[in-house]
């Protein structure tokens, strides 16, 4: 005996697929069924990827971290039969999206009832379709080349200050005040001409 | 772009590191190549870029593949269905023990697709059904799938809901049909039903555990409708059903008695006859039922079989109007004739593997043997009907180190001359898997490797003279050509081709997979051991076996009937100068599963992957201490302690029981009874009194017991810091320059309890009646440092512990979400410790030796974040020196590893941090840690049945290796601060080299001119 509560009355486009929800439940003794489907939209599918986006029969639906694990139908719906009236927990494994675990109430008092939300935004669902919160990239994107990523990079910065000296600098001193340019000429005549040869071993003696 | 806020301060933190660093380095900088002299002094200059440093790791996806490798499996099959229809692809689909389905290229091997059940959904059958779909039944009969032959997709499925546990049967009649709808019929939880194969619509059920029947058996009458189950109820009573496949409508049902009783072991032969045998296991019964009419025989199996000893066993097999009974070291292969008569066909030892029977022509039927004959393996498909008759007999010659055949499975095809032609799939002791066609092995799947038990680590040979495995050795202008390349794909110059020249190179480079040592540390052997006692050495380089080992001191035995693996450690590990020798590792085995069973030890030489010495059935081992002490040969002491809590110490000589007698009073231990909730300390008292003894066996003396009420808490995980952990720095610099020193002790358990209902999965308890509290403990004193409780949460907890911190995850039922916690424990004691004279001769001064006894006065800080995912395991990055920031490694349920920076779990997060506490890089407080797609070490990969995730440091500080295992192994290495010390893989020489070239011509022009420039001030 299945009572269908929600009733998809919603009817989306041939880009995103169809939405069906639901909560049934059979109550056989004391289980129920938790039935819903994963919504991958198909605007985002194949967009970019790396081919293994949209895959829908890789897709994992697993109940209470770990406890059962159910895969997807071709139309993206899901089944876990037999659940105990409480609050469960619904996880979805998909390559290449995010999907925020989903909390759902299975009543044990009205049976069928069943309550879902969104655990990460604490969005409620009035039916219980699953929606990735995001695409997952998971590398990075190589910057294409320009040429501000060899000036920043160490050896660019190693030209970049080199040039700086050879040509900044003389007009750095050109701009100076020739009588300071004389005084600190003879201050440095006066200290000797600092030269290779006074490092070498031998220059000391003379 | 994740927190780019941060990313100053952490350049900053860094930087001090590094400075630490590199002057401990200095000190063997005369050994170092010039590669890593170079690396030293560019760091500064890279210094400068890291700036731009986020907290996640993250790959380009041309970079997959240069430091990660990743293997898929499937594990030990159980089932194999062949698919070689003419055309198309020729496939076998196989269910195996690890819960996987899935379809394999006949041709090469490799998967097409698989599909990797939950945890407790094991397979109980699969069938092909109309060419199209692959049937499972799964989790005792309880759920039944169809799946597209070609791709995988799960077409329907339907539970059958039993009403108590019964044995599971999968049926797929080829010519049952109702309205052109073939049924698939289906036995589990002690109801047969029939399923629709086109939606999996259940058509009808009909109920046997209400008869209080225990079904043993559910076969088709061939050629017609009806269905006969079979079964007893209590031990004496036969009972045949005959149901109308259509609708499940009882058409027949007749009883009958044996006063001898059955056992549970029974088996159908050629659709009319059913084999048991009875409450003692001596007597065989036949049980005619055709036509519905039941005529009972019995004959004693010691008339049959001659003598034998021990017990007897009814191997599943359908073998036409054969059946083999296993008895004593033979299996007997007993036809039964048209009257009824049973003759024994041939016997064969019990080491060989019989096939099912396969029809392959009119009414005749094919039977596979395969038996060991010296080191090679006998393969002979004879003629069911006619059990003389050989159609194959070949030799295949397989290696010694996969053991016996467990199974194996056959095929036919037609050969160009149109006789018949049998390929073999075959499943090992070593659960790898072989497929033999014309007495050659086509291809062969490691797939014991998906079941590893543990894993540990060796170095490799040092280079010398004769080491030397690298064949490839690069000479000076490939290495400059290849980097001309790389330099084009950088100045994006590159054609396409150029770009694949380039991808291959990197992905090829024989630096990676040499068999010797690397100067960095990255190149290991990963020692493995797997469920199947088989020891595997795999390269870190590309993930290929360098040797294998099936233990034989792990292999079955009168001694030891059950032998299992336990677990792997660094035995001996030589100081890089002694060269001439190997390291060896240590496995620990145990007779059977239960823990008082006698223990196995195995020791095995790391680089040749012989057994050097074994010792066994010795005690019984509960737990095994590797201590911090060596003997001459460097050999590490280890105590194993059996489940009287006495200690054994191995290795068994003189000198190392000289060591720990030494030593002896500072040795300490703990046993955790989770079914008591007790955790009780222990020390050495003395030799063992008992009179079996020897003199490395020592009693233990009762030290300290923690009790856990239970009734309000039961153990649930706990977690202990890793022994060979390095920890750079006891003192933590905080904001405006205040000093916290760690508390960091290798004596500290982490322990989390739970309420009893809430101990159990999700959806169990509700947040009234759950409470989980979390325990730090001394295992020295005993003493319980910290305790907090956290109301309304529940397991499962999975909790690592590092340096002075342990974080945890579990789940909050209040919010129904995920939440990690991080505890800090700082050393309250030598807080005033804030200068140099007070370090120097203080109090608490730097000389003064840590002790357990000291009490220290211990504070700590907490904190709690939701996390999105349920977790399979947590652990941590681990580092040579213990300098680089720490990532804690987070299995997830989707079965990927993502990385998550520690400092996201720092407890000092705060709303609005100041500008001190930002500089030193505290996050701003959010409620839940971040996903950062970036940071999946797997990236697009998933590591399948996901169980652990171990860390290795290698030699280069900034780097980790990590290995991830479970169905699937993926490596990778890790550099949690990005790899500040060592020039990154696609650094460019090329680009380095031109602009050394560039700036020597601008000073050689600039002199010209300056030259220049003066000769003319000189005329002037």
């Amino acid at each position: 005996m299945e009572a269908r509560i929600f009733i998809n009355a919603i009817l989306y486009g041939l880009m995103c697929s169809s939405i069906l929800s639901s909560a049934h439940a059979a109550a056989p003794a004391d289980g129920f069924t938790i039935n819903g489907r994963v919504k991958i939209p198909s605007a985002v599918v194949g967009a970019k990827g790396f081919g293994l986006q949209g895959k829908i029969s890789d897709v994992k639906v697993i109940l209470n971290g770990g406890q059962r694990a159910t895969f997807l139908r071709p139309d993206g719906y899901f089944s876990f039969p037999d659940v105990p009236a409480g609050t469960h927990l619904i996880e979805v494994a998909a390559l290449g999206y995010l999907f925020s675990p989903i909390r759902v109430d299975v009543s044990a008092r009205n049976p069928g009832k069943v309550q879902a939300a969104l655990t990460e935004n604490r969005r409620a669902l009035n039916e219980l379709v699953l929606e990735p919160l995001r695409e997952e990239q998971y590398y990075e994107i190589r910057e294409p080349f320009s040429i501000m990523s060899i000036v920043k990079s160490p050896m660019g910065l190693m030209m970049g200050f080199m040039l700086i000296v050879v040509f900044l600098m003389p007009k750095l001193m050109e701009n100076m005040d020739p009588e300071e340019i004389k005084r600190a000429q003879e201050e440095m005549r006066s200290q000797g001409v600092p030269s290779l040869a006074n490092f070498l071993p031998g220059a000391a003696r003379n | 772009m994740p927190t780019p806020i941060i990313s100053l301060p952490l350049s900053l933190s860094l930087r001090t590191q590094i400075r630490q660093f590199s002057a401990s380095q200095e000190i063997e900088g005369a050994r170092s190549p010039p590669q890593a002299m170079a690396a030293r002094v560019l760091s500064f200059y890279l210094l400068l870029f890291l700036s731009i440093a986020q907290l996640g790791v993250s790959l380009y996806e041309d970079q997959v593949g240069l430091m990660d490798w990743h293997q898929r499996y499937i594990g030990k099959v159980k089932h194999a269905v062949f698919h070689t229809q003419r055309s198309g692809r020729k496939r076998v689909m196989v269910s195996t023990e690890q819960n996987v389905i899935a379809s394999l290229d006949l041709r090469h091997g490799d998967i097409f697709w698989r599909r990797v059940l939950g945890a407790n959904d094991s397979v109980d059958g699969i069938e092909l059904a109309f060419g199209k779909y692959v049937i499972s039944l799964s989790s005792a009969g309880g759920t039944l799938r169809a799946w597209n032959l070609p791709d995988g997709q799960m077409v329907w499925e339907t539970s059958l809901q039993g009403s108590k546990p019964s044995k599971a049967f999968l049926l797929v009649p080829t010519n049952l049909k109702v309205d052109k709808d073939n049924l698939v019929l289906a036995f589990g939880g002690g109801c047969l039903v029939a399923v629709s194969s086109i939606d999996g619509e259940m058509l009808w059920k009909k109920d046997f555990a209400a008869e209080s029947l225990e079904v043993q058996q559910v076969v088709q009458s061939p050629g017609s409708d009806v269905i006969y189950v079979l079964g007893f109820v209590g031990s004496t009573q036969f009972d045949i059903y005959q149901i109308n496949g259509k609708n499940g409508e009882v058409i027949h049902h007749e009883t009958s008695n044996y006063a001898g009783g059955f056992s549970r072991n029974t088996l159908i032969v050629s659709d009319d006859v059913l084999v048991a045998l009875d409450v003692t296991g001596s007597i065989l019964i036949t049980v005619n039922f055709q036509g519905g009419k039941v005529r009972i025989d019995d004959k004693p199996i010691s008339d049959l079989v001659g003598y034998y000893s021990g017990q007897v066993e009814l191997l599943a097999l359908r073998l036409g109007r054969m059946f083999a009974l296993k008895a004593h070291q033979h299996i007997a292969l007993i036809s039964v004739t048209n009257e009824g008569k049973l003759e024994v066909a041939e016997k064969v030892n019990s080491a060989a593997a019989i096939s099912d029977a396969l029809p392959f022509s009119e009414g005749q039927l094919a039977v596979a043997r395969v038996h060991h004959e010296d080191n090679k393996v006998q393969l002979t498909v004879k003629l069911g009907n006619d059990w003389s008759t050989n159609l194959l007999d070949e030799t295949v010659k397989i290696d010694g180190q996969r053991g016996l055949v467990q199974k194996v499975f056959i095929n036919n095809y037609i050969r160009t001359d149109r006789s018949h032609g049998f390929r073999a799939l075959v499943v090992m002791e070593d659960h790898s898997l072989l497929l033999v066609q014309q007495g050659e092995i086509v291809w062969t799947r490691e797939d014991g490797l998906a079941s590893v038990l543990d894993v540990t680590t060796t170095e490799l040979p040092v280079e010398k003279d004769g080491v030397s495995v690298s064949k490839v050795e690069q000479n000076l202008f490939d290495w400059l050509k290849g980097h001309v390349l790389k330099l084009k794909g950088t100045l994006m110059l590159a054609t396409p081709d150029d770009m694949v020249a380039i991808q291959a190179m990197r992905l090829k480079s024989s630096e990676k997979s040499k068999m010797t040592r690397d100067h960095n540390g990255f190149r290991k052997l990963l020692i493995v051991l797997t469920q199947a006692r088989k020891l595997y050495a795999l390269h870190t380089g590309d993930g290929r076996i360098i040797w294998s080992l099936l233990i034989g001191s792990l292999r079955k035995s009168d001694a030891c009937g059950h032998p299992v693996g336990l677990r792997v450690y660094p035995w001996q590990v030589p100081h890089h100068h002694a060269m001439d020798e190997n390291p060896s590792v240590l496995v620990v085995g145990r007779c059977q599963l239960s823990q008082d069973a006698p223990g196995i030890l195995s020791f095995v030489d790391a680089y040749t992957g012989s057994e050097i010495e074994s010792s066994g059935p010795v005690h019984d081992v509960l737990q095994v201490i590797p201590l911090p002490f060596t003997d001459s040969t460097e050999q590490r002491l280890h105590l194993l302690i059996d489940t009287k809590q006495r200690g054994h110490l191995y290795p068994r000589s003189r000198e190392a029981l000289g060591i720990f007698q030494q030593k002896s009073s500072n040795i300490y231990w703990y046993s955790i009874e989770t079914g008591n909730g007790i955790i009780r300390g222990y020390a050495i008292k003395g030799s063992c009194i008992h009179e079996d003894s020897d003199d490395f066996c020592f009693e233990p003396r009762d030290l300290w017991s923690v009790v856990f009420p239970g009734e309000s808490e039961k153990i649930i995980s706990m977690a202990t810091p890793k022994l060979n952990e390095v920890v750079h720095t006891q003192a933590k610099v905080m904001v405006e320059q205040d000093l916290m020193y760690k508390y960091i002790s290798k004596n500290l358990l982490f322990v989390a309890t739970a309420s009893p209902k809430a101990s159990h999965g999700i959806g169990s308890a509700t947040p009234e009646e759950a409470s989980l509290v979390v325990y730090l403990i001394d295992t020295v004193t005993g003493r319980v440092f910290y305790r907090m409780t956290h109301q309304g949460c529940q397991a499962p907890v999975h909790a690592v512990f590092s340096e002075n911190w342990v974080i945890y995850h579990y789940f909050n039922l209040r919010a129904h979400r995920y939440e990690m916690s991080v505890i800090e424990i700082y050393d309250q004691s030598r807080a005033d410790n804030k200068d140099v004279l007070k370090l120097v001769v203080g109090k608490h001064n730097l000389t003064v030796p840590t002790s357990s006894y000291s009490r220290p006065e211990i504070v700590a800080k907490s904190q709690s974040y939701f996390f999105t995912h349920s977790v399979k395991a947590i652990t941590v990055t681990l580092t040579a020196k213990g300098i680089t920031s720490k990532q804690m490694l987070i299995g997830t349920i989707g079965d990927q590893v993502l990385a998550l920076d520690k400092r996201y779990l720092d407890p000092r997060r705060s709303l609005n941090p100041s500008q001190a506490e930002k500089e030193e890089g505290v996050i701003p407080l959010t409620d839940s840690l971040p996903v950062i797609p970036q940071s999946y070490l797997t990236h697009a990969l998933k590591v399948e049945g996901l169980r652990d995730v171990i860390t290795v440091p290698a030699k280069l500080e900034s780097t980790t290796l990590v290995f991830a295992y479970g169905v699937d192994l993926f490596f990778t290495r890790l550099a949690p601060s990005r790899t500040y010390d060592s020039l990154t893989e696609d650094f460019s020489y090329a680009l380095l080299l031109l602009t050394i070239v560039a700036l020597v011509a601008a000073i050689v022009v600039t002199w010209i001119w300056s030259e220049r420039k003066e000769l003319q001030e000189k005329w002037r």
